[in-house]
């Protein structure tokens, strides 16, 4: 580690010494490969392990094991905000609410930090804005000229529990509508049920409802009983063709932990070491601390390299995490505490 | 482009230096100099050594080198201090505990800071869990000084305790060592690591800071010299001491024959085996703590990895890419996982050996990180491709070197896993908690953890098996290392025997008995070819046993390990045996309790009455064979750790020679009920009781090799147990000077070993029928499990 080198988990580890090295030019996503989906190959489900305890002691050790100060922690802050998707997803959500979300995604970070810092020139804005399908054509419209993509929760978000054919007509509505990424939520029960099949063909199905729009599956792992049954959707849901996975739609009793975090990554580095396609990874819910922000981002850059800390291989899903983040920087930049009412509400 | 922008980038961690500040500051206050911490107050600092940040090379502080005057007046005020500190009440003693957590939790930043400044590990481990684990240790001992006696009734502190810390885990070693020291209520002079004394004297400032009564904490510091004076000080009841194999087995000669309570926790060469169905990622994690942990300087570091070959190429290749994100370097740094060696030395000792071993073969890999460019620094290294022949898989390393095997069966696992001389620790990985929990039975170890590792905590014993030591530290199996049961403390001299002068005569008239040896499970001729008389009280001939010789004793080992299977035996089945034994004597008591008088010149009713207890004392150990059991412990995580009662092993004994029946059977009924298998030698003037009892075990069902019997000159053949490799105890009846070569040659293998020393253990005392053996004739494996689906 150091001297900016970055490495990615080797691809089919065990097959020699192939490695794939990023020397200072982190991907941006240009040369990325979509991951065009693989048959379902219940042998390698079989195989999933997951130790609920050391999976647990790794995640508990990764906050103590690295931490970024100073100049660091600014630029490491400024990233996390660049791997957000800035999200509402509340029942009384209504196209004034949408519209004032995305004049923050616009200008995420007070315009007098941001030149303190002398980051103007990074453009640096969240990677997406999260809403409801009916605030789709709202959010597109509001986002207009930022390249901004929006992402829709889809599939009867959070339960998933309506006719399939309804689903699918869902995703095609978001789509229709503008929605550059959908987040769609699985049946826990089939999780549940062991019905490994049922679940890949309905994420099958919705990934080719998506076409180019790009799928982030939300497995709603606090449903799902068992880190094993987490790594094991996880893994189904990237054969069937999942850009990310997701752990939570936030309205489950528990969401993102990094104890699922890693459950979730570890498939992705597998999936990866065996197909040498990058699946993203996007933890949601409860991420509201810009310490927890800096946590999450180092475990993904001990498991899976510096090359997942890119918008295409790793978001947030948080809703107020931003705030929290805009009063760290100003306490960077100035060295005094800084108060949530000065910046600009999302 | 702004810094924060090029970083935006790089998404490098930076530096995050931990201030030492503090630190430095409390150094200063002490003008760098520190004297020794005896009978409550500091001395003045006189000639020593300087103390050095391994991670840079500075001089912290001068050391004062503890000479035998200072270790002469530490035991002095440990002895004063002792009456009063014994005589408080539980309650009192726990508030002084208690105390002592309080006052280094509110002091555990500078606690942190200093350990990494002295030692070199990252602030990170000093900080997560060598302070907290110290503080922890003395919360937990609160507990026990104040159920001292409810916990164990009739049993009383030793006195004053020496103790030898190591300079790996310097604050926790001392907590380790003083708390249950104190608990139970002990007085104790300390010797820390000459590397590493400062956090023992910043810990001293808290004993005095809480008023802890003078004398009964003394610190010493200083080097081997000043550890010498310790172990050989006469005023000293018992000696604990962590450190080398090396050291240990000085110590144990050294002590042989003082009668000194002695417990040894020593090196290792612990197996980390991983099989097919774990789960590898965090397998492989727990090869980052169990190796890479304090550099590697961990007594029960899973310092050798054996790995299914199923699973060996994939595997290999997962630690070294996790190899690639170690971060190497400054120990202040919060973001370093590998800090520096404790010392040049070490550093020159591990490359010593990594050179030696590169001689040897195998492919070594080590990471390409950034190092610094000063300070004991060793690059974390694998060495692949190599058997167990290879010096460094059998030596310990000490420094963070890793070496992987591998293994196709379970049963090779254990094999390989036992295939070293040592016994601290395993680390076992599967998701199979059958296989798990088949394997950590197996495993020659004080500690096995199941899909975890360098687990520790103060409810929870460790220590270890064969080379590893013995004697526990944590937990109630800790405590007891402190403590000795009242009685011993007035056992008086034990009378001589007068034996006869021989006459004519006598003999058994017509038909000619010679008893042979028993060897597993047949009688065997004595390899000398010569047998010896045996002669009555009256001194006429009685008859004649056979005379066992070294290759006999050989002979009877091999047997007895050949039927260390007795041990998996369900332990009621055991029980049945030993009431089976019980049974067939009383049937033949008559016979045997005339045996009895005619070679002792015993009364008729004595001899019978030696009869009965024999029978009732086997009776007694069948009672006990399925009862004296384990516990599962508390520790603050979520984990059973379950502790296990094992055998020893192969306990070499050699009998009392009076009472020749009974005291045989004394011992050799709880050695057999806890799994054991023995070597025998009977009295050596009354043998023929335990000759007769061939018959005896012949009909009960006792597995061949289980009870093996040498007849013979006793102490030249327990000279012979105490020097065999293969034999893991030895218990001893005979006299001071015996017991003290008894003891002195149990070194070799560092077997556990328990010698009368003289003195008139009363073998028909009901206490004998109790715990007292039982506690010897085994050992407590901690095994851990963690749980969560």
């Amino acid at each position: 580690m150091g001297g900016g080198e970055t490495e990615a988990p080797d691809p089919g580890a065990g097959g020699g010494d192939m490695s794939l090295k990023i020397v200072d030019t982190p991907q941006t996503g240009a040369g990325h490969r979509r991951n065009p989906g693989f048959p379902l190959d219940l042998d390698w489900v079989g195989r999933v392990r997951m130790n609920r305890s050391a999976l647990e002691r790794r995640a508990s050790t990764i906050g103590a094991r690295r931490s970024v100060k100073k100049d660091y922690q600014l630029a490491w802050l400024l990233k996390a905000v660049s791997l957000m998707d800035l999200t509402t997803l509340n029942s009384d959500d209504t196209p004034g609410r949408v519209q004032r979300l995305c004049a923050k995604a616009r200008n995420p970070i007070r315009a007098d930090l941001v030149e303190a810092m002398g980051v103007g020139h990074l453009g640096i804005t969240p990677a997406a804005v999260c809403v409801y399908h009916n605030f789709v054509a709202t959010a597109v419209k509001a986002l207009e000229g930022t390249n901004i993509p929006v992402a829709a929760v889809s599939t009867a978000f959070p339960h998933g529990l309506t006719p399939l054919k309804i689903r699918l007509a869902e995703i095609e509505a978001s789509v229709a509508d503008g929605a550059r990424e959908i987040d769609i939520v699985i049946e826990r029960g089939m999780v549940l049920n062991g019905d490994w099949q049922g679940l890949y063909d309905q994420v099958k199905a919705m990934r080719a409802a998506c076409g180019d729009a790009h799928i982030k599956t939300i497995l709603g792992t606090g449903e799902l009983a068992t880190l094993t049954n987490v790594a094991k959707a996880s893994l189904v849901c990237m054969l069937a063709g999942a850009d990310f996975i997701k752990t939570s739609t936030g309205k489950e009793k528990s969401n993102a932990t990094l104890p699922v975090s890693l459950a979730m990554i570890r498939m992705i580095r597998w999936f990866y070491e065996e197909t040498g396609i990058e699946i993203g990874y996007k933890p949601a819910g409860g991420i509201s601390k810009a310490k927890d922000a800096l946590t999450y981002m180092a475990l993904i850059r001990e498991e899976l390299g510096r090359a997942w800390l890119e918008p295409h291989l790793f978001r947030f899903g948080a809703s107020s995490l931003l705030t929290d983040i805009e009063r760290q920087i100003e306490h960077g930049v100035t060295g005094h505490y800084a108060a949530d009412y000065r910046f600009a509400v999302a | 482009m702004s810094k924060v922008a090029e970083i935006f980038q790089s998404l490098d961690y930076g530096t995050a230096p931990e201030a030492a500040g503090p630190a430095n500051d409390w150094l200063d206050r002490h003008g760098r100099r520190f004297g020794h911490f005896i009978d409550g107050a500091f001395t003045a600092p006189g000639e020593g050594f300087a103390s050095t940040n391994p991670a840079t090379g500075e001089e912290l502080a001068q050391i004062t080198a503890g000479t035998p005057e200072d270790v002469d007046a530490a035991v002095r005020a440990a002895r004063e201090a002792f009456a009063g500190w014994a005589a408080l009440s539980g309650f009192e003693r726990a508030k002084y505990l208690y105390a002592i957590a309080r006052q280094i939790q509110k002091e555990s930043r500078l606690f942190s800071v200093l350990e990494t400044l002295d030692n070199g590990k990252p602030i990170r481990e000093s900080r997560d869990s060598d302070i907290p684990l110290a503080v922890r240790h003395f919360y937990h001992h609160a507990g026990w000084a104040q159920h001292r006696d409810r916990s164990f009734p009739g049993h009383v502190p030793y006195g004053v305790c020496g103790q030898v810390i190591p300079w790996n885990f310097p604050l926790l070693m001392l907590a380790w060592k003083i708390a249950p020291a104190l608990a139970a209520g002990n007085t104790v002079v300390l010797k820390p690591a000459e590397f590493t004394s400062l956090t023992a004297l910043l810990f001293a400032q808290i004993c005095q800071r809480i008023g802890l009564p003078k004398g009964v904490v003394n610190i010493v510091t200083g080097a081997g010299e000043t550890g010498e004076a310790i172990v050989n000080h006469k005023g000293i009841d018992k000696i604990a001491f962590t450190g080398s194999t090396e050291v240990g087995k000085i110590i144990r000669r050294a002590t042989a024959g003082s009668g000194k309570g002695l417990s040894l926790e020593l090196g290792g060469k612990s197996p980390f085996i991983v099989f097919d169905d774990a789960d590898l990622d965090s397998a492989v994690e727990g090869l980052v703590d169990a190796i890479w942990f304090n550099q590697g300087q961990v007594c029960c570091a899973g310092s050798r990895l054996l790995v299914q070959e199923s699973i060996e190429e994939k595997f290999i290749a997962k630690i070294k890419a996790r190899m690639k994100t170690l971060r190497v370097g400054d120990p202040l740094d919060k973001s370093i996982d590998i800090g520096a060696l404790v010392a040049p030395v070490q550093v020159e000792r591990v490359l010593d050996l990594l050179k030696a071993g590169q001689a040897e073969g195998g492919e070594f890999h080590s990471v390409e990180c950034e190092m610094p460019d000063k300070g004991c620094y060793v690059r974390p290294t694998l060495v692949t491709g190599i058997s167990p022949a290879h010096t460094l898989a059998s030596e310990e390393i000490f420094g963070p070197v890793l070496v992987a095997m591998n293994f196709r069966t379970p049963e090779e696992a254990v094999a390989l896993a036992n295939n070293t001389r040592y016994g601290l620790a395993a680390s076992v990985w599967t998701e199979n908690v059958n296989l798990a929990l088949d394997i950590a039975p197996k495993i020659k170890a004080g500690v096995v953890w199941i899909n975890s590792t360098n687990q520790f905590d103060a409810a929870v014993g460790f220590g270890g098996y064969r080379e590893s030591g013995f004697g526990r530290e944590g937990g109630r199996e800790g405590m007891s290392a402190y403590l000795k049961p009242v009685w011993e403390k007035d056992l008086g001299p034990a009378p001589a025997i007068t034996l006869p002068e021989p006459i004519e005569g006598g003999g058994n008239g017509g038909m000619d008995r010679t008893a042979k040896l028993y060897i597993g499970g047949k009688q065997a001729r004595p390899d000398s070819g010569y047998a010896s008389p045996v002669l009555a009280a009256d001194g006429s001939h009685l008859g004649e046993v056979g005379e066992g010789n070294r290759k006999d004793i050989r002979n009877a080992v091999e047997a007895a390990r050949a039927a260390l299977g007795w041990a998996s035996a369900t332990a009621h089945n055991r029980s049945q045996i030993l009431y089976y034994l019980g049974e067939n004597l009383d049937y033949r008591r008559t016979e045997f309790a005339g045996r009895i008088a005619s070679m002792t010149g015993a009364s008729e009713d004595a001899a019978r009455r030696e009869v009965e207890l024999s029978v009732q004392r086997l009776f007694a150990f069948a009672g006990w064979a399925d009862k004296y059991d384990g516990a599962v412990h508390n520790a603050p995580v979520r984990m059973m750790a379950a502790a296990m009662v094992e055998p020893v092993g192969v306990l070499g004994i050699a009998a009392p020679a009076q009472s020749p029946l009974l005291g045989a059977i004394a011992l050799l009924a709880p050695a057999i009920a806890m799994g054991n298998t023995a070597v025998l030698i009977p009295s050596e003037p009354y043998p023929l009781a335990m000759t007769d009892f061939y018959q005896v075990l012949q009909t009960s069902d006792v597995p061949a090799g289980v009870v093996n019997i040498v007849t013979g000159p006793a102490t030249a053949l327990a000279r012979t147990l105490a020097e065999h490799d293969g034999v893991d105890g030895i218990w001893f009846a005979g006299s001071a000077t015996d017991s003290a070569e008894i003891e002195k040659l149990s070194a070799g293998n560092v077997k556990q070993s328990w010698t009368t020393r003289g003195l008139a253990y009363d073998w028909a005392d009901p206490v004998m029928e109790g715990d007292y053996l039982l506690a010897k004739a085994t050992q407590i494996k901690n095994v851990w499990v963690p749980y969560g689906a």
